[in-house]
Parts: C-alpha cells; sequence; structure tokens
C-alpha cells in the first residue's frame, strides 16, 4: 500500500491553472525527487499536499486512508487540517526558522506544543519533556550540530539554519518529509552539507520527496525521480529511465538546458 | 528668597506635573491594549469592519488631538441642551430625546483621559498593524506545518518578532506622549504648564514656565533609557 497517494491533484491561480490533475503516489522508504523548470507546479504541488495551499480539485490518501477529498460534503475543520499537517514535515526554501529561538529550542518548541495536548502531560510533563530535548539533541547532531545547540539562527550560517529545519521537521516524525528546493537559497559551498544530510537520512530509510534543481544530486539519492512542466507530470521513472532516456522531448530540452549552464 | 521661592515653584510644578503623569500612564494602559484590538480590526477580513476602522483611524489621525477634546468635552454637553430645547418646545419629545436631553458634559479629566485614548490607540494600532505585517509568511507557514495552532503561532512566534520591530516606533509615540499631555490644559486640566502659567499670570514670573521642561525632558530622558535597554534585551536576535 503507498504510504502516500494524490489523485487528481488540480490548483488554479485565478485563471491560471497550475496543477492541471497530478497523480502521484509513493511507497514508505521512498525517496522521490521532483524537477522541472520553475512555474512547473513543482512547489505549488508540495504546497497542496502540505495544505499550506487548497487544492481545487483531488483526493490525498495516506496508507490507504483518505485524509483529503474535495468532493467531500463536510469541509475539513481547522483541527482536522492540523492533524493532517502532522503527518508530514516540510523543509523550507528559506529555512523558516524562528528567529527568536536557539537552534534547540527551535527543534523542540512544536513537540513540547504537542505534548501539552496529551493525556497524560500533567503527570509527567518532566518526563515528556526530557524525551522531547534528549530527541532533539540526538536530531542536531545527526546533522552535525551538536555544537551549535545553543546559538540563535542570526549565528548560524545558511547551511547550518537549514540542518536546524531539517532537525526541526524531523522531531514531529513525519510519515513523509518534503523538501522544497533545500538548496536553492544557499551559496553553492553550502549545498554540499545539505545534500550530505538528506543522504543519511535516505540511507536510514527516511521517505522523502525533494524538489531540486540539483540533478546530479536527484540521481544520486533518489528511487524515482518525476518531471514536471506546466502542471503536469511528463516522466516518473528511475533515475536513469528519466534522465538517461527521457521520453518526452520537453525533459530533454530541459536536461539540455541544465547541461549547458 | 529666590530659594524659598524655588521650592514653593517646585513643589506646584510637581503637584501639576503628578496629573500629568496619570494622563500619562492611564493613557498608556488602556490604548495599548485597544491599540492591539483596533489593528485586529483594521486587519479585518470581514470588510464592512475593516473600513468602519480604517475610516475611525483617518478621521482621529487626521484631525488635531486639542480639537478631539474639545469635542468630547464639549459635545455631550452641547447635545444634551440641545435635546431639551427640542423637548421644551415640543418638536420632538421620543425616548430617544429624552435619553438625549440628559447627556451632559463630561467630567474634565475623564474628557482628557477618553480623547486621549481614542487618540493614542488609532496611531498604536498603525504601528501594530505594520508590525504584524511585515512578518514574513514563512513564520505563519513554518508554524503551521509543524502542527501549531494559530493562536500558537501568533503569540510563541510572531508575537515577540512583533515587538523587536515595533519598540522604535513605540518609543517615539510615547515620548511624543509625554508632551501632548500638555494639551489637557485646553479644556482647564490642571496639569504642569497650567501650574507655570499661574505663577506667570499671578506674580510675573516667566521661569517656572521654561522650568516645566525640566521636568519633560527629565521624564522623556527616563523613557528612552527605558526603550534602549529594551531594544539592547532584544538585540540578541534578527528577524
Amino acid at each position: 500500500m503507498p504510504i502516500l497517494e494524490a489523485k487528481n491533484i488540480v490548483k488554479n491561480f485565478g485563471k491560471t491553472q497550475v496543477l492541471k490533475g497530478i497523480d502521484f503516489s509513493m511507497e514508505k522508504g521512498e525517496v522521490v525527487a521532483v524537477i522541472g523548470s520553475s512555474g512547473s507546479g513543482k512547489t505549488t504541488l508540495l504546497r497542496c499536499l502540505n495544505f499550506l495551499e487548497d487544492a481545487d480539485k483531488g483526493q490525498i490518501f495516506v496508507e490507504g486512508k483518505c485524509i483529503y477529498d474535495t468532493e467531500a460534503e463536510k469541509k475539513l475543520t481547522a483541527a482536522q487540517i492540523r492533524e493532517n499537517q502532522l503527518l508530514f514535515g516540510l523543509v523550507f526554501q528559506s529555512f523558516n526558522l524562528f528567529p527568536q529561538y536557539s537552534a534547540f529550542e527551535n527543534v523542540t518548541l512544536a513537540p513540547k506544543m504537542l505534548a501539552k495536548e496529551r493525556a497524560d502531560f500533567k503527570h509527567n510533563k518532566k518526563q515528556i519533556y526530557a524525551e522531547i530535548e534528549e530527541n532533539a539533541r540526538g536530531l542536531l547532531s545527526r546533522v552535525g550540530l551538536s555544537d551549535r545547540m545553543d546559538n540563535y539562527p542570526c549565528q548560524l550560517s545558511g547551511g547550518q539554519q537549514q540542518r536546524v529545519s531539517i532537525a526541526r521537521a524531523l522531531a514531529l516524525n513525519p510519515k513523509v518529509l518534503f523538501f522544497d528546493e533545500p538548496t536553492s537559497a544557499l551559496d553553492p559551498e553550502l549545498t554540499g552539507e545539505i545534500l550530505k544530510v538528506i543522504r543519511d537520512l535516505a540511507s536510514k530509510d527516511v521517505t522523502m520527496v525533494i524538489v531540486t534543481h540539483e540533478i546530479e544530486f536527484a540521481r544520486n539519492v533518489a528511487d524515482r525521480i518525476i518531471f514536471m512542466a506546466d502542471g503536469v507530470v511528463l516522466e516518473d521513472g528511475t533515475p536513469e529511465e528519466v534522465l538517461d532516456n527521457p521520453k518526452n522531448a520537453k525533459t530533454r530540452a530541459f536536461l539540455q538546458k541544465l547541461s549547458e549552464n | 528668597m529666590f530659594s524659598e521661592q524655588f521650592i514653593e515653584v517646585s513643589l506646584k510644578l510637581l503637584e501639576g506635573f503628578g496629573v500629568t503623569l496619570k494622563i500619562f500612564a492611564l493613557t498608556l494602559a488602556f490604548s495599548l491594549p485597544l491599540g492591539l484590538v483596533i489593528s485586529f480590526g483594521s486587519m479585518s477580513r470581514f470588510r464592512p469592519i475593516k473600513w468602519l476602522i480604517k475610516i475611525f483611524v483617518w478621521i482621529i489621525r487626521g484631525t488635531p488631538l486639542m480639537l478631539q477634546l474639545i469635542v468630547i468635552f464639549y459635545g455631550p454637553g452641547l447635545v444634551g441642551t440641545w435635546a431639551s430645547k427640542m423637548i421644551a418646545t415640543g418638536v420632538y419629545s421620543g425616548s430617544l430625546i429624552q435619553w438625549l436631553a440628559t447627556w451632559r458634559v463630561f467630567d474634565r479629566f475623564i474628557a482628557v483621559l477618553v480623547a486621549f485614548v481614542i487618540n493614542y490607540s488609532c496611531y498604536f494600532s498603525e504601528i501594530y498593524r505594520g508590525g504584524i505585517e511585515s512578518i514574513s509568511k514563512g513564520q505563519y507557514e513554518a508554524g503551521q506545518v509543524l502542527g501549531l495552532k494559530k493562536t500558537q503561532v501568533f503569540f510563541k512566534i510572531v508575537l515577540l518578532q512583533v515587538v523587536k520591530r515595533i519598540v522604535p516606533p513605540m518609543s517615539n509615540e510615547i515620548i511624543t506622549l509625554v508632551k501632548d499631555t500638555s494639551l489637557a490644559r485646553t479644556i482647564m486640566v490642571y496639569e504642569i504648564i497650567w501650574a507655570a502659567q499661574k505663577f506667570a499670570k499671578s506674580d510675573g514670573l516667566m521661569w517656572p514656565l521654561f522650568y516645566t521642561g525640566a521636568f519633560y525632558l527629565l521624564f522623556s530622558g527616563v523613557l528612552t533609557v527605558l526603550f534602549g535597554y529594551i531594544e539592547k534585551k532584544m538585540s540578541y536576535f534578527r528577524s
């Protein structure tokens, strides 16, 4: 059973149709890279899957259970949308760390807020918090920041900030972790450290969807590559199939252009 | 001789300055929270509320505080007199007019407070709005995808960043308030300037008026140091 399945996702911005019926599905542990030129709808797809945008049409299933359906009679309540959002994690292009909190606090903030909703919170507060903090320390050292935990975002480089934001997303144990061009806002010499972290996650079977412009990285880390253009999926296959033997002329043109740069 | 006079003047001015401080403190106490409510109104997605608030803020910011003081102090009394006249001449006699006829002039100090609170709430609301709208959408979205509720996002993530950004314009506005309190004199509320003017009128002394400047300077100096401290306290992060 696919861990995530999206059916016929349509999204309009005013009169422009940005997503023209996307079908998408992935298995647990799979790493999918989404490539395509800007304006192809990659980021919008990610945002629809994370409920930052309301798809105009379509359904989303997680482990076979329908969590979003535009045909459903009742609109989702704010609480339901929140529940859905907790299924996934999202790493933003521009990090969006909370500037007034240290790296460590950025990672523990959401888990601590959520813990307050647990029935046993009052009795086990200390223990719950200790577990959250232990987990945060583990995640931050996993992304190579054990010595920067108490630094504030403004004291960290872009690459370090992005690694904190990856740890922050992982802290909630998402079923699928999404990356929206995680290296696009970074200096070229800093992209390597992010790609290394993502590669490490891939080797630990974290299910990921990565929107990226780093084609060679996509080839290395992804089990599958999806090529999008003008709001539709044109290619969907192994890196070899998509990058070496693209079926569509648009894919060829896109890859050609990239290799020229 | 002079030292005796100096002490007498100082005590009188201090008395007036007490009223000045009272206007200042009470205005802040009410207008800081009320401004936040108004700023939410001006950002409301419900158009009629948004426009009503915008027009209200335009009127308050677009007219002199001195005029607002006069309208709020004399206005209700004038309405009451007019309504009583209407009843006496038998033109109207509905229950609304009966009620209007009971309107009297406000207590002076209350009138000052009402005018100042309304005026400063409107100015503060615009500062709040600017601060809130300057926070990037990414901060809200990051909170949202981490499963935080809207109120949690506002209070745990957005608020402190807003506070940091609005401290400089707020300190400006608050220091302006210190000096605006002297307008209370317009409707004969006894504050420090009036206290000093009394000496000019009765004893022909001008220096007490100049002397009031020292009180204002001292107080705004304290506020400047305080705001500098707050700014420094929040300099550990950049947003």
